[in-house]
């Protein structure tokens, strides 16, 4: 059963009291193993919402940080029910923080779309977001997702004209994930000017929270766009930030990265610096 | 002939669907490009003056029209089948897949495209689109799996000669299905000024369009010279399947003709049982990959499958959305042919009749071969000779020294 107010708006309520922007994090289910994914999901789950990736052989829109998270994964023997469980098990101790399932369309497919929803709903999945799911096709994805009482997150992309923007719009719900370059997850943002304007615009568009994502790398980074977004989404950076060193500090390094981008997101609370100092410090940075 | 506005046989809906099959199924990033080449497309598909540039340049650049030869000496040993070749190992470069880029090239440019990026498996369409950028002087990337690039050396020296830049991939497989990705994940991070210029029958609508359409050709020329030649379609047509281009073009100017039995012939690799095979049809599943629903060779969590052919060109886990439809309706009929049996047909041929084929193309002489035993004599049969086997030499000398790769 799907709680009468739903954890994703529990979230925005509770963040929007805070005054800051929440913070997203990403990890790909069964990297490198069942047993050690769920650790660092556990870790994870102090960010404010996590997305939990399905693994999948051919994840074209994936860098090369979360194409090693996918290979390790279904070299560790992770599947879709496997990816499930690891959801249930984890969702039995963490009831409040929302969980959406990020993938491609081919294992859920094969999984089948009915059950597959209802499956995940049962597992205590809030939302999914299909990767390579476009709005014209999205239909019936959408229906059997709303059946189960799950959220199909749309996404927008910095090439979305208007009109195009304009259907994805319509059939967005939950909140609207803006992808933040024209590049595959984890490659380097260059034009922060540039995607605080198509944050803006996407503003001006929508009353739906707003999800900025991929290539989001840096605290500061974050800090930045959490400025006009509503959710920051962090993943390469995560998923490096474990992989960097013994595999026995891996759930530490993964807690530790967590931590540092939400102070990041709460130092910035209610932040009203100008733009322009949070502009060159990505600039400086990078 | 090759000058008018050719009549398209094959309409895909205007979701890009061939029946259940086909679509357009890519990330967001990608989607807005890919509508803006349907769009692009489906102006020029209706412009007199994009088809007459397309039919010079077949003309005087590809050497078309190919001949259709008859094969005499493999009809001999036929029962009294006649047996005919259509010669697209005759066209410059080698192969069928120049029909393609020569129509791709043409959109691109007038897109105002600067660059262009392509995958390649055998190299044939690598050098196909290295040929046609360095005729209008654009820039050129290849993806191209390392695996491969061991096997077809030649064609890789031969891209670089043409000025293309080589990128090895290294993931998966390390074979076309990876170069394919690579080459998604370019046009991803170079979506505004990069002209994907894909090679196959499968991929995105409206590539299975354009791809379909450019390869008509084959088919038209092939009907005409038949007719011409004995006044009556022929009985049968045989054409290998990796994403189905080739057989695609050949087949869809005879689909009216329903006496015509229609054989698309798939690698079955070590054994369409040995699961080393890239028989997507007859061993495979509807899904989504590389953005079009079709047949795919997956696991049962939805995970693509490596795939085995001894031809780098068949080495795919998928097949266009058409073949997917004409699997499904019945209207071609799918077959295959291992390793061994291709590596025969190209000895074969290449004895009977002073003519290497492509390892791909020898796939669809050694169904032949098989076929002819069930037709009554007189009957007639075109195979499509889709590529020149220069390239395999190599490959095919270690087989038979090997026992396969």
């Amino acid at each position: 059963m799907q709680p009468l107010i739903s954890r994703i708006e529990s979230t925005l309520a509770r963040l929007h009291s805070e005054a800051r922007a929440g913070l997203i994090v990403y990890l790909c289910a069964g990297d490198p193993d069942f047993e050690t994914s769920l650790a660092l999901l556990d870790a994870a789950g102090e960010a404010d919402m996590v997305e939990i990736g399905l693994p999948f052989s051919d994840p074209v829109a994936d860098g090369p940080i979360l194409q090693g998270a996918h290979m390790r994964a279904l070299a560790g023997g992770q599947t879709v029910a496997k990816t499930l469980q690891l959801l249930g098990d984890w969702r039995r101790r963490r009831s409040d923080t929302p969980a959406i399932l990020m993938g491609y369309l081919n294992p859920i497919l094969a999984y089948g779309v009915e059950r597959f929803m209802r499956d995940a709903a049962g597992a205590g999945a809030d939302a999914l977001i299909l990767v390579d799911l476009p709005h014209e096709h999205g239909h019936a994805v959408r229906q059997l997702a709303q059946a189960a009482g799950l959220s199909l997150i749309q996404m927008v992309a910095q090439t979305s004209d208007q009109v195009r923007r304009a259907k994805i719009l319509d059939q967005a719900e939950g909140f609207v994930y803006q992808v933040m370059l024209n590049g595959t997850t984890g490659a380097q943002l260059v034009q922060p000017e540039l995607q605080m304007g198509v944050l803006g615009e996407l503003r001006a568009c929508t009353t739906l929270p707003i999800a900025a994502g991929f290539g989001i790398r840096t605290q500061e980074q974050a800090r930045t766009f959490a400025q006009a977004a509503d959710l920051v989404v962090v993943g390469s950076a995560l998923v490096q930030a474990i992989q960097d060193g013994p595999s026995e500090g891996a759930v530490t390094r993964c807690r530790e990265t967590v931590r540092a981008f939400l102070n990041a997101l709460r130092s910035g609370a209610g932040d009203d610096r100008p733009l322009a100092d949070a502009l060159d410090a990505i600039q400086t940075r990078d | 002939m090759f000058h008018d506005q050719p009549s398209l046989a094959v309409d895909a809906d205007s979701d890009g669907m061939f029946g259940p099959f086909g679509g357009a199924y890519m990330p967001e990033v990608l989607m807005p490009a890919v509508t803006e080449l349907a769009a692009r497309y489906a102006e020029v598909r209706s412009s007199p003056d994009f088809w007459h540039e397309y039919g010079q340049l077949l003309q005087d650049y590809v050497g078309r029209p190919s001949p259709l030869f008859l094969a005499r000496r493999l009809s001999a040993e036929s029962g009294g089948v006649r047996i005919f070749l259509k010669r697209e190992d005759l066209n410059h470069t080698g192969a069928h897949k120049i029909n393609n880029c020569i129509g791709q090239i043409l959109l691109a440019k007038r897109m105002g495209k600067r660059r262009v990026i392509a995958e390649t498996g055998a190299g044939q369409h690598g050098v196909a689109t290295a040929s046609v950028c360095a005729l209008f002087g654009i820039p050129c990337m290849i993806y191209m799996g390392r695996r491969d690039m061991e096997h077809q050396l030649p064609n890789v020296k031969r891209m670089e000669l043409l000025g293309a830049r080589v990128q090895p991939v290294d993931t998966g497989s390390a074979t076309l299905k990876d170069a394919m990705n690579e080459a998604l994940r370019d046009w991803i991070t170079h979506v505004d000024d990069t002209y994907y210029l894909l090679g196959t029958g499968a991929g995105p609508h409206p590539y299975p369009q354009m791809v379909c359409d450019f390869q008509q050709v084959i088919g038209r020329e092939a009907r005409e010279q038949f007719l011409r030649l004995t006044g009556a379609p022929p009985d049968a047509l045989v054409a290998c399947v990796g994403g189905g281009s080739n057989a695609a073009g050949l087949f869809i100017p005879f689909l009216a003709d329903r006496g015509v039995k229609l054989y698309g012939v798939e690698a079955a690799g070590r054994g369409l049982d040995s699961g080393a095979h890239a028989a997507s049809l007859q061993r495979g599943r509807p899904g989504v990959l590389h953005g079009n629903r079709t047949y795919l060779l997956q696991d049962g969590d939805g995970q693509i499958m490596d795939t085995h052919s001894v031809s780098a060109g068949l080495d795919y886990p998928g097949i266009g959305p058409l073949h997917a439809e004409w699997f499904e309706s019945g209207r071609v009929s799918y077959g295959s042919a291992t390793d061994d049996e291709a590596v025969a047909a190209y000895r074969w041929l290449s004895r009977s009749e002073g003519i290497l084929p492509a390892l791909e193309s020898a796939h669809a002489l050694a169904f032949a071969r098989h076929l002819v035993a069930t037709l009554p004599a007189g009957a007639a049969v075109v195979v499509n000779l889709s590529g020149r086997g220069d390239k395999d030499v190599d490959t095919v000398l270690d087989f038979d020294a090997f026992g396969g790769a």
